[in-house]
């Protein structure tokens, strides 16, 4: 009994946020791995055109809210993030036209695109801000809880509550169902593969008749939706601030990088791996062990290796380490 | 004279535009517009060094900042007796044994080749080593953070006049750089950027959460000075007389006694901030002109050639002879110092340390815009862009407001989109900044004074 407490108590605070957590990430990250692989530079915008795509899907949930649309036990966001999506890959293409395209063609080395993507950074940021402002906003409406703690208690007759947020559901269904379908396309259509022959090879690609125009065009697709549905999960689950979400680029560029940058299922884990050991070294342990361990043993201090204060730097001290250790990733990525 | 035309002819701008300041608005505003410039300068030199000079990426600015920041507290701020006795005992022993792992690490390194086991055991070093830390330096950071928690908490630092910290933050700014160094260098250009914003990011996290060191985000206020209180000089004779004598003119048409007295009271006050200022101004512009001169000289001396020989080719650099790791060692420690003592500067002109206002924003990104238009490989041109771009950030608000009411001049006063557009107003700097880097980098790539190297 005391056991399974302790199970509970581990999936109610540790695997139900981390995988939710990881899930987010790792859309953000195979957004990164992606335009890294193609197009070949470490874009510093990531987090901001995510508050991008997350802004335009807020505006159109509060409209189909004030049309008194609504998806019943569902958030109405899901019902706008199609919109959503709409506007982002308009945004990206015409980013893409009006400044990444002249350094593209110019061939220009990737630390200068990195730079203009620091403007573009900043002009994003600028848009958000002056559209929905800096503050934090609220979108999520619809049934919060699928099971609740106390319910949970009474039903199982268990000491620990089991929370499931409907959030947290809905965020790792969506990531499995938009990652198995990207990898599906990646690995088995024609223009998936000419993906990665760009990717790898780029003289090659372009010789054997792969238009690189198509393939530029179809990486911000696929780019603009990864960065919307990663941005409108985080808002639904946590809250919609864009500050957070330029934050968040770090532990995304993390999560990329550690699983090997430009390999996608590299990304997809390094975004779980990064949520987890974020989740795993600053959890406090010390009711795990009351449980676990006879009475006499149990601990005094709040057993934990960390404080929360240093959630992120976990996350990047990883970073650190495996680029010293291993620079390629933990999944084999392009070699640095 | 004929070739430096456009550098004179850029700072006359520069200086015209913030003269133009002090008529507009007030030479307060001018004034502190001027040493906040003078600050980003230092700090673009730093950056420049890095970039302009090596071609290094350094995106951890805001890391080295902080660091200098930190070094103005531990300088400046008196010793906290009672909390050294409560908890200085179990802080030192943590000193101690961090250096007794350092140097057990450096003696398995040394004294064994590289192997898995090397790795494995240098790894359980570590661990245990940061765990044993915490465990005794525990009972001693909860005794020192229990001292009058509301005024102190901390330690404290050596009560020494605060201008000794712009030199003690170069060395702490260095020291940081060196590790990074050893840690990241050997890495790609856009990965060391990754690595030196994520690094530089720890040390954020460090600075605001080791309360016992940093008084975290609980702040440090009423830092020393190195210049007059403006309290103190509005009571002195010397400085009254000297506004009297400066605005006699305008005074003398003032007839009434007592309205004079109110008159010159009230320029005593204002005059009282404007000469504080000015004697920081007096202090920045020193330091900037030392490092101009020794950056200008280290550019064209034997060694600076030599880094932009190993910027343009690495590999022929090196079948030169040149040992390209060590340079670029060297240099990254040399800029960064060049940030710390701006940091230390920084804190010095608030007069106050508050962790939490550390952000990449604006401490790492617009360093770097600052550093691009204004033209990097060319001190001139870096300190030019800190003037220019500090400048617009600051007018941004003012400039974006009016350019607004000029393009819905013809909405009503109550419309949603104008009233809506007018409070977002602080927001249209970012946009400024951004659209100006792009804008440079699209048609000036090589910023507003572009690198010159003249082969004598």
């Amino acid at each position: 009994m005391d056991f399974l407490n302790a199970l509970i108590l581990l999936l109610n605070y540790i695997f139900i946020p981390a995988l939710t957590y990881g899930s987010q990430l790792a859309l953000g990250a195979i957004f990164v791995t992606l335009i890294y692989g193609i197009l070949r530079f470490a874009n510093f915008a990531t987090g901001d055109m995510m508050s991008f795509g997350t802004m335009i899907t807020v505006l159109f949930t509060w409209y189909f809210q004030s049309l008194g649309i609504s998806l019943g036990v569902l958030p109405t966001a899901l019902l706008a993030i199609p919109f959503g999506i709409f506007f982002m890959i308009l945004y990206m293409l015409s980013i893409d036209k009006f400044v990444f395209k002249y350094y593209r063609t110019n061939k220009s080395p990737p630390v200068q695109l990195a730079m203009v993507s620091i403007g573009v950074m900043f002009v994003t940021q600028a848009v958000v801000r002056i559209i929905i402002g800096p503050s934090d906003q609220r979108f999520f409406d619809g049934e919060k809880f699928i099971i609740k703690a106390r319910e949970f208690k009474e039903m199982t007759g268990f000491n620990e509550g089991l929370a499931l947020k409907s959030t947290q559901v809905i965020t790792v269904l969506v990531t499995i169902i938009l990652v198995s379908l990207l990898f599906w396309f990646l690995n088995k259509t024609k223009t998936g593969k000419s993906m990665k022959a760009y990717s790898d090879n780029e003289d090659l690609a372009l010789l054997s008749g792969i238009d690189p125009k198509k393939i530029v065009m179809i990486t911000w697709i696929i780019a603009g939706i990864l960065a919307t549905i990663g941005g409108a999960l985080y808002g639904l689950d946590k809250s919609f601030k864009p500050f957070t979400y330029f934050n968040n680029m770090l532990p995304i560029f993390a999560a990329a990088i550690v699983g090997g940058i430009g390999n996608p299922f590299g990304a997809f884990l390094g975004g779980y791996v990064i949520a987890f050991s974020e989740i795993f070294l600053t959890y406090a342990y010390k009711k795990f062990f009351m449980y676990i361990l006879p009475e006499s043993m149990e601990p005094e201090s709040l057993v934990q290796l960390l404080s929360t204060d240093y959630k992120f730097a976990v996350s990047f001290s990883i970073l650190v380490i495996v680029l010293l250790y291993r620079p390629s990733g933990i999944f084999k990525g392009k070699v640095l | 004279m004929r070739k430096n035309l456009n550098v004179i002819a850029a700072y006359s701008i520069m200086m015209a535009l913030i003269i133009l300041v002090g008529i507009f608005q007030s030479w307060n505003i001018a004034l502190s517009i001027f040493n906040l410039c003078l600050i980003s300068a230092v700090m673009t030199m730093g950056a420049n060094i890095q970039w302009g000079y090596a071609g290094l990426i350094n995106f951890g600015i805001m890391g080295y900042t902080a660091l200098g920041g930190l070094a103005a507290v531990l300088i400046s701020v008196d010793p906290v007796q009672e909390a050294w006795s409560a908890g200085g005992f179990d802080i030192l022993m943590s000193l101690w044994l961090i250096i007794a792992m350092v140097l057990i690490i450096r003696f398995i390194l040394k004294r064994f080749n590289k192997s898995k086991m090397r790795t494995y055991s240098i790894a359980v070093i570590i661990i245990s080593g940061i765990l044993l830390i915490r465990f005794s330096a525990e009972p001693g950071i909860e005794a020192i953070e229990a001292v009058n928690p509301a005024k102190t908490g901390f330690l404290g630092g050596f009560g020494l006049p605060i201008i000794f910290s712009w030199i003690v933050g170069a060395f702490f700014a260095g020291g940081l750089a060196f590790i990074i160094g050893k840690v990241a260098l050997g890495l790609r250009a856009d990965y060391l950027a990754i690595a030196t914003l994520l690094i530089s990011e720890i040390v954020i996290a460090i600075i605001k959460h080791e309360d016992w060191l940093t008084r975290g985000v609980k702040n440090v206020i009423g830092l020393k000075r190195p210049a007059p209180y403006e309290v103190d000089l509005q009571s002195t004779d010397w400085f009254i007389n000297l506004v009297e004598k400066f605005n006699s003119g305008k005074l003398e048409l003032i007839s009434n006694l007592s309205d004079r007295q109110a008159a010159l009271n009230q320029l005593v006050i204002e005059g009282s901030s404007i000469f504080v200022k000015l004697c920081y101004s007096g202090l920045f512009l020193t330091v900037v002109i030392i490092l101009l001169i020794l950056t200008q000289k280290a550019l064209y001396s034997p060694w600076g050639r030599m880094m932009r020989a190993i910027r343009d080719n690495e590999e022929a650099a090196n079948a030169m002879g040149k040992n390209v790791v060590k340079q670029h060692l060297l240099i990254f420690i040399l800029g960064s110092a060049i940030v710390g003592i701006a940091g230390a500067m920084l804190v010095t002109q608030d007069g106050l340390f508050t962790p939490g206002s550390y952000r990449p924003m604006r401490y790492t990104f617009l360093i770097w815009v600052m550093v691009i238009v204004g033209g990097s490989g060319n001190n001139f041109g870096a300190i030019l862009g800190g003037f220019a771009v500090w400048f617009l950030w600051i007018e941004a608000a003012p400039i974006a407001l009016f350019l607004i009411n000029f393009f819905t001049a013809g909405m009503s006063e109550t419309h949603a989109l104008k009233l809506h557009l007018i409070e977002s107003v602080p927001y249209f700097r970012f946009l400024m900044m951004g659209l100006g880097l792009l804008l440079i980098m699209r048609y000036r790539p090589k910023g507003i004074l572009p690198e010159k190297i003249e082969i004598k």
